[in-house]
């Protein structure tokens, strides 16, 4: 049965985009049919995160209007046979979505895939409000920061209102991904700590994602972290997520670089 | 990054920078007319449509944006029977359209719209 997972924030630039690319390409390494959907309407860009700018030929409000059926519209990722992309329109805006159309699009996506992780576009209006609609999980993406937090608690708030499944009276499933983490900063006590972040959203926590080089470096390449280097400390923890949302038990820590002996030597000097 | 690395890789940020560099340039020439490809490829499969009855989900539409030049492939699966003399009509309609392109909309066009 197919589980459709909205990745979304309130808040822009915390992440939510390398997390889908990360989350969706970590399931599809484990085996799972994965689609990765990009909502942001107007402001795509996930195809770039993907890696895939170059071969954008039709998008989702096509899709949605009928103007092309949705294998025409799947981008299927280079590296990965298991993962596919459905990019938004760069040059429309969200009202071209219908409520009618998306929600075909969606069945059609449940049919085809295991996991469908749609990419929520930034704030609390149509957009995000369409992004999250038709999801069974919700993924809560939050710095360690207090304005993100703030949004992050009105986004938990919709969540828990105006999607299909807080209509039918039923709970929707949340987890909170920590992202741009610093625990060295965090121990300093200059940083909210994971605890703190806990308390206020009462949701439970998926991953820590470490504040690490490889995200950007990723994302300058155009591959999921994931996938780029599986070995970094980022892409081991979205490894993890992916297998907590296939019910695996995984025990939470928090992934830290491999040091060699001579950065090691360096820190201990500097510290 | 250790000595090796330097002549192995380039370094991400070069890499993205080019990336962006060429998506801009792309979406930049085309945001007099965001939907110049999309067009060609109606007015193509509009073209193709007059003579053989396509179904939709037997055309591939695939783009590659690339330095200078951007490629659009149309991959359509043509049923039974349709023969090379059918195949030489079709040209000189394509022939055609693209001469009317910029100027009046072809019959092609009209029927796509």
């Amino acid at each position: 049965m197919a589980k459709v997972l909205v990745v979304t924030s309130g808040k822009g630039g915390v992440g939510k985009t390398t997390t889908t690319a990360a989350l969706g390409a970590a399931l599809a390494q484990g085996g799972q049919s994965v689609c990765v959907v990009d909502f942001d309407v107007g402001l795509r860009n996930l195809d770039l995160v993907m890696g895939a700018e170059r071969r954008v030929v039709y998008d989702l409000i096509n899709v949605v209007n009928g103007d092309a059926k949705l294998p025409q519209a799947l981008i299927k990722d280079k590296r990965l046979d298991t993962l596919h992309l459905l990019p938004a329109s760069q040059t429309r805006d969200k009202d071209a979505l219908t409520d009618v159309g998306v929600a075909r699009v969606m069945e059609e996506l449940r049919e085809r895939f295991d996991w469908v992780v749609c990419d929520s576009p930034a704030g609390i209006e149509r957009g995000a409000q369409l992004a999250m609609h038709h999801a069974d999980v919700a993924v809560v993406v939050t710095n360690p920061e207090v304005s993100s937090v703030r949004d992050s608690d009105r986004i938990i708030g919709l969540l828990d209102s105006k999607t299909a499944k807080a209509e039918k009276g039923e709970e929707m499933e949340k987890h909170l991904i920590l992202t741009r983490y610093d625990p060295m900063r965090a121990d300093r006590g200059d940083m909210l700590k994971t605890e703190d972040v806990l308390d206020i959203l009462s949701i439970p926590l998926l991953a820590i994602i470490p504040e690490s080089q490889e995200v950007l470096r990723a994302s300058n390449l155009g591959c999921p972290v994931t996938l780029n280097n599986p070995l970094c400390a980022p892409a081991r923890a979205y490894a993890d997520a992916a297998r907590r949302l296939k019910g695996e038990n995984v025990p939470m820590s928090m992934p830290t670089e491999r040091k060699s002996f001579l950065d090691k030597l360096f820190m201990r000097r500097a510290a | 990054m250790s000595i090796l690395g330097i002549f192995q890789k380039r370094n991400s940020g070069a890499v993205a920078r080019d990336r962006l560099q060429l998506i801009l340039a792309h979406e930049r020439a085309e945001s007099g007319r965001p939907d110049l490809v999309m067009q060609l490829r109606d007015e193509i499969l509009a073209v193709i449509a007059n003579h053989v009855s396509v179904e939709a989900d037997k055309v591939k539409v695939t783009l590659e944006r690339g330095e200078g030049v951007s490629t659009l492939g149309l991959d359509i699966e043509l049923p039974l029977g349709v023969s090379g003399k059918l195949d030489a009509k079709l040209a000189a309609k394509l022939a055609e359209v693209a001469a009317n392109r910029g100027g009046q909309k072809s019959a092609a066009s009209k029927k796509a719209a």
